[in-house]
């Protein structure tokens, strides 16, 4: 077991939560992340792959599905899979193992940092950050967006909770604009 | 009310608000409470519902503002947005804002005004001195009058004229106040909420659709608010409140008041600023006072309504003289008049009914003076049939207009205010914004919006010439309607409430004739004679009428102005006013201050910032940070005593060479390509060869644009038979992995490859120097062997560190030395550079940032971003032959052209001083030792300069013409610009080690 001790995309050693009117805003370094894009020809395999992943279908294009460990599309016959980071953080072997040659599967856990915005009426703030049309974003709606000039997805995993994944590097910023977005009380 | 016929000439009002003489009963306030404010110091008190010109005006003030340049005492015009005269600063210190509309600034308590463009005081303004000099003020004046010397413009003249004119001003201070931007997204969105508005609004609402009703006022009922006809047996008003509880009852209806539509951009979005904190001492904290809304809609209706026209006589400015409609507006929405006695000049029936309402509210009407001879008649004030207002009096207000009879004899009458009843223009600017141009109504006298609008927008009501409140709810309930049926829903056709209903017919009525101090743009100070004189020095066109006399071009944008303006030319041309064609309509409709434009992209959130992995930890250490791109980079590390930047930069590079250093290039590109193909992919992309590098191997690869010049380079790395990292530059990362997703998608769909950034995902470390690899011995596990046979130069692996975390190891070299990056995953890099740090004491081991990395890559003649400047080739760079010619790459055929292979071409050399204290800049050209410097005479140029610690004087890369051939010559570096000249020797770009035997050891 290595000694070297992480730090969250924020620069702390815990995780960070802010409450603004009645809105939290949580860093979530507990999940791990990997890409998972089918080769050519393996397309029906890479998707049967990603369903055993999951325990459910592979989602379609601007949809996530699964529980603890959930996928959502990010493009043709790619996906992005998520799991816990305690028992994932070498996801992208434990991946490969499933997939097999089927797939190409990249390690993604750090190339992001994910923010969960939960409270009651997300949808002001969410106007305020990105140009999706936020109320007809349902519970299991998943899609690219930009926020604050950042490329992000934003993740609709229930109806009061919207996890947002942008760059970690920016994570200071993302998490700049978002809380700015809380505070503005629309 | 009282009796009116018992009165004398001039009735008293009665009071309705203590201290504000010309309040009338009635109106849309809320009296119970009521606001102090000051103006020009002095204070006042209105209420809420009132804006800032309705309560000056209850508390008997007209004067309000000093014109442009003549400093003409102005009151209002208007009672809406389109105001061009009360323009006022309102609040004071850091959120003081100049030129803004009394007539639409909402009273809050404790408003502080102050009027603009006068000196000393508002009353006694010593620059109306302008009014005298007129005749020598008239159009272009400064074009014609200032021509002598030249240089005396910008220093002298300009300065002066912009004292002398012009509008409010700046604080200067910062503005304390956040603003915002945001998205939303609608089936249809209607704009204004006047009867069309509304009237669409409920039709779409009612049958479900998604819509967003905005209006620029802060009460929704547009016109219905000013007029006293009825709608469904019940007051216009009424019937508008009523029907905004309905909306706000549709969870599918958002109510937007207070915000303006300010354009109509492409496939169906609408920028709209909504006022949230304008109508508050100061917003709430973290509240922005505005939110510029950039709307997408499916479908949209216009329904902006008119503009009153002016008429144009003499003298027609002075306060007091405003729109007929503008008065009914005070009286019935702001219970207010602008004086007890007022006239009504007017050339069509909608002026009369201005004349009735006053009356009914109680004010005096001196007289209406109709232009027609078949003026409607009267009972209770006089009606002046064909006649005409020559000329006003009053220095500081109207007190006396002058009046042409029918038939021809003179009256003067005495009134406090004059309303001017041209006629109405449909507000079409919406319509204009994607080059639509409108087109002529001769039933209304009045251009209407043409065929070509902007996708999905419908126009209705007065917007689109139906003037009638029955003409304007169909027409909404219609447009609604078939909107909502496209988008798939159904509506109710038998819902329209009754209304009036009577054919409106415009007469066009300009302007006095003999009219020539007669204002056309109150705010520009434009007069008749300005288009007269356009006129007779040739500026005819519209566009360059609108340029010569500036006619239209404040920050009302001319929507009283410019139908006169045009009538006058059209009639002096002898067109017709659509055969002289109308300027462009452009947004914003009404003036947007830039703080909504920036929202809260301002200061250091002005763009954002990407940290490095050890960004905390150099930050600990007192790096000197550089953005690079949105990146921030440590560009020294200075330690103590060390006072200049050269001191600092000078040690690392020393350091490093000696012994190891370590700097974050974690920015540089990482791109991960998987596939089958992925081999095949990168002998495309690259114009080396790919396909035969074995597995643990890095290979240096450059990258060619299609048009054969150098695109990027970097290095990829094999970790496995289908398993590349590919790492560009940090300034091209972005544009490298775009330019090869468009290879993989466009070009090669066929072959199995896949791509994704991984810049981010992983820490990489630098380790550089002749102590790297015994560093990196008590880091690296010890299972993996990296001895020089064991790891040789270029080899790469992943590896584990510190008792098993994954991490990969690169053994490549940009400083010249021996040298290794190390990743690990970014959460871990921050721990890796303290571990390095700590366990490289035993070697004096010393961070480095950019600067120390590019002298040592200048030092050992490694091109970077200034060499890679996108003109120069491969051959330039001194790479010809990494463009192999055993395989076809992107760029290889073209790089072969004739315009890129000239006998005496550019190559990259080597530049030294001849005396070693003498300096080297970038961007100097290399001129022969003797002869002109010139263009002519240019040999090439440096692109990178640093002073090397090692060679011990500054030392420089350049192209120059056939460099390869002419190492050891003497050439002249030139910067005209700093006044330089330095005797150079041309030398080999690879100052340190040329044979790289340190990299291999």
């Amino acid at each position: 077991m290595h000694d070297l001790t992480p730090i969250t995309a924020l620069g702390g050693s815990a995780a960070r939560s802010d409450t603004i009117a009645g809105l939290t805003l949580t860093e979530r370094p507990d999940v791990a992340l990997a890409s998972v894009a089918a080769r050519l020809g393996q397309e029906t395999a890479t998707r049967a792959a990603v369903g055993t992943l999951i325990g459910t279908e592979a989602p379609g294009p601007g949809h996530l599905a699964g529980g603890e460990v959930r996928a959502f599309w990010i493009g043709p016959d790619q996906w992005m899979i998520e799991a816990p980071f305690a028992t994932h953080e070498n996801i992208a072997t434990i991946l490969r193992a499933v997939t097999g040659p089927a797939a190409s599967v990249t390690e993604q856990t750090d190339a992001w940092t994910r923010f969960d915005l939960s409270g009651e009426d997300l949808v002001p703030v969410l106007e305020l950050l990105s140009n999706l049309d936020h109320r007809r974003m349902a519970s299991g709606h998943a899609t690219r967006t930009t926020i604050h000039h950042l490329g992000c997805y934003l993740v609709r995993s229930a109806a009061n909770t919207a996890s947002i994944y942008g760059p970690r590097a920016s994570a200071g910023s993302l998490h700049h604009a978002i809380l700015g977005a809380m505070g503005a009380g629309l | 009310m009282k009796d009116t016929s018992a009165e004398g000439d001039v009735r008293q009002i009665e009071p309705a608000s203590p201290g504000q003489p010309n309040r009338l009963p009635g109106g849309r306030l809320d009296r119970a409470t009521t606001l102090p404010f000051t103006f020009d110091g002095k204070a006042y008190s209105g209420h809420p519902g009132d804006t800032l010109a309705s309560a000056l005006l209850a508390n008997g003030v007209r004067l309000m503002g000093r014109s442009f340049k003549y400093h003409r005492p102005r009151g209002p015009l208007t009672a809406g947005s389109e105001e061009p005269n009360a323009l006022v600063e309102l609040r004071s210190g850091a959120r003081r804002e100049p030129n803004t509309r009394a007539t639409t600034a909402e009273l809050y308590h404790g408003l502080v005004a102050t009027s603009q463009n006068r000196w000393p005081s508002l009353r006694f303004d010593a620059m109306a001195i302008n009014d005298r000099l007129s005749p020598f003020l008239t159009a272009g004046f400064y074009y014609k009058t200032f021509m002598w010397p030249a240089s005396f413009w910008e220093k002298l003249y300009e300065p002066i004229i912009r004292r002398a004119a012009g509008l409010g001003a700046l604080s200067m201070k910062p503005d304390p106040d956040e603003y915002d931007k945001g998205f939303k997204h609608c089936d249809l969105l209607v704009i204004g909420s006047g009867p069309a508005g509304m009237m669409a609004a409920l039709t779409a609402g009612r049958s479900g659709a998604d819509v967003i009703l905005a209006d620029e006022d802060f009460e929704m009922g547009g016109r219905l608010l000013s007029e006293t006809f009825s709608i469904a047996d019940q007051s216009g008003a009424d019937w508008a409140a009523q029907t905004v509880a309905e909306l706000s009852s549709l969870p599918n209806v958002r109510l937007m008041p207070r915000t303006t539509i300010i354009g109509a951009f492409d496939h169906g979005i609408y920028g709209a600023v909504e006022r949230l904190g304008d109508h508050l001492a100061q917003p709430a904290q973290g509240t922005p006072r505005q939110v510029l809304w950039r709307l997408t809609t499916k479908r949209t209706i216009l329904a902006a309504g008119a503009t009153e026209r002016p008429i144009v006589f003499n003298n027609n400015d002075r306060p007091g003289i405003m729109g007929a409609a503008a008065l009914r507006t005070y009286a019935n929405r702001f219970a207010v008049t602008a004086a007890p006695r007022v006239a009504i000049f007017t050339c069509n029936d909608d002026g009369h009914r201005s004349a009735a309402d006053l009356h009914a509210k109680g004010v005096k009407i001196a007289a209406v003076i109709d232009t027609r001879p078949d003026a409607p008649r009267a009972t209770d004030y006089e009606v002046l049939a064909g006649a005409k207002v020559t000329d006003t009096r009053g220095r500081l207000g109207l007190t006396f207009a002058e009046i042409a009879l029918a038939d021809g004899a003179a009256r003067t009458i005495e009134v406090g205010a004059l309303g001017m009843a041209g006629g109405w223009n449909p507000n079409v600017h919406l319509t204009c914004h994607q080059r639509g141009r409108p087109v002529w109504d001769d039933a209304i006298a009045a251009f209407v919006p043409g065929g070509t609008l902007p996708p999905g927008m419908v126009v209705a009501g007065a917007a689109a010439g139906a003037l009638s409140t029955h003409g304007a709810l169909s027409q909404g309930a219609e447009a609604a309607s078939a909107a909502v049926s496209e988008l798939g829903n159904r509506t109710d056709p038998d819902n329209l409430p009754e209304a009036e209903d009577a054919p409106v017919a415009q007469t066009p009525f300009w302007y006095v004739t003999g009219a020539d101090r007669a204002w056309l743009d109150q705010q520009n100070d434009v007069t008749v004679k300005d288009v007269k004189l356009s006129h007779r020095e040739g500026f005819r066109a519209v566009e360059h009428l609108k340029r010569y006399t500036t006619l239209g071009m404040a920050t009302d944008q001319g929507k009283t102005s410019n139908m006169a303006g045009l009538a006058i030319m059209a009639e002096l041309a002898g067109k017709t006013i659509p055969g002289l064609g109308t300027t462009m309509f452009r947004p914003p409709y009404t003036p947007v201050p830039i703080a909504t434009f920036a929202g809260r992209i301002k200061g250091r959130a002005f763009h954002p910032t990407r940290l490095t992995p050890s960004h905390y930890w150099a930050k600990e250490q007192g790096a000197v940070f550089v953005e690079v791109g949105n990146w921030l980079r440590a560009q020294w590390f200075p330690e103590p005593g060390e006072t200049h930047w050269r001191q600092s930069v000078d040690r690392e590079v020393a350091a490093t060479r000696a012994s190891v250093g370590i700097c974050d290039c974690t920015t540089l590109g990482k791109i991960d390509v998987q596939g089958t193909d992925a081999a095949v992919f990168l002998n495309l992309i690259y114009a080396n060869g790919f396909a035969k590098l074995p597995v643990g191997r890095v290979r240096y690869g450059l990258m060619l644009r299609e048009d054969g010049i150098a695109l990027d380079d970097g290095t990829a790395a094999r970790l496995a038979e289908d398993h590349f990292i590919v790492t560009t530059t940090t300034a091209n990362a972005g544009k490298v992995y775009q330019h090869m997703e468009f290879v993989r998608q466009c070009l090669v769909p066929d072959l199995d490859v896949q791509l994704i950034s991984t810049t981010e995902a992983w820490a990489q470390y630098a380790v550089a120097g002749p102590n790297s690899r015994a560093l990196l011995r008590k880091v690296v596990d010890p299972a993996f062997d990296i001895s020089n046979e064991g790891f040789p130069f270029m080899a790469c692996g992943e590896v584990t560190i510190c008792g098993g975390l994954r991490a990969r190891l690169f053994r490549i070299s940009f400083s010249g030395e021996l040298a290794y990056e190390l990743a690990v995953p970014a959460r871990y890099g921050d721990a890796l550079m303290r571990r390095l740090m700590a366990a490289g004491q035993d070697f004096d081991v010393t961070p480095y940032g950019t600067e120390a990395l590019g002298v040592m890559r200048i030092e050992k003649g490694h091109v970077a971003g200034n060499e890679l400047n996108g003109t120069t080739t491969a051959a330039n760079l001194g790479l010809g032959r990494m463009v192999s010619k055993k395989k076809d790459c992107i760029g290889s055929i073209l790089s072969e052209r004739d315009g890129l292979n000239a006998p005496d071409d550019l190559r990259l050399v080597g530049l030294k001083p001849v005396d070693p204290s003498a300096k080297i800049t970038a961007g100097g050209h290399l001129m022969a030792t003797d002869g002109p410097v010139d263009a002519a005479h240019d040999q090439g140029y440096v692109t990178s300069a640093a002073f090397s610690p090692t060679m011990g004087s500054m030392i420089g890369l350049a192209f120059l013409r056939r460099g390869a051939d002419r190492l050891g010559e003497r050439l002249r570096l030139v910067s005209p610009l700093t006044d330089l000249t330095v005797e150079v020797e041309i030398c080999s770009a690879h100052f340190v080690d040329p044979e790289g035997v340190r990299l291999r050891a």
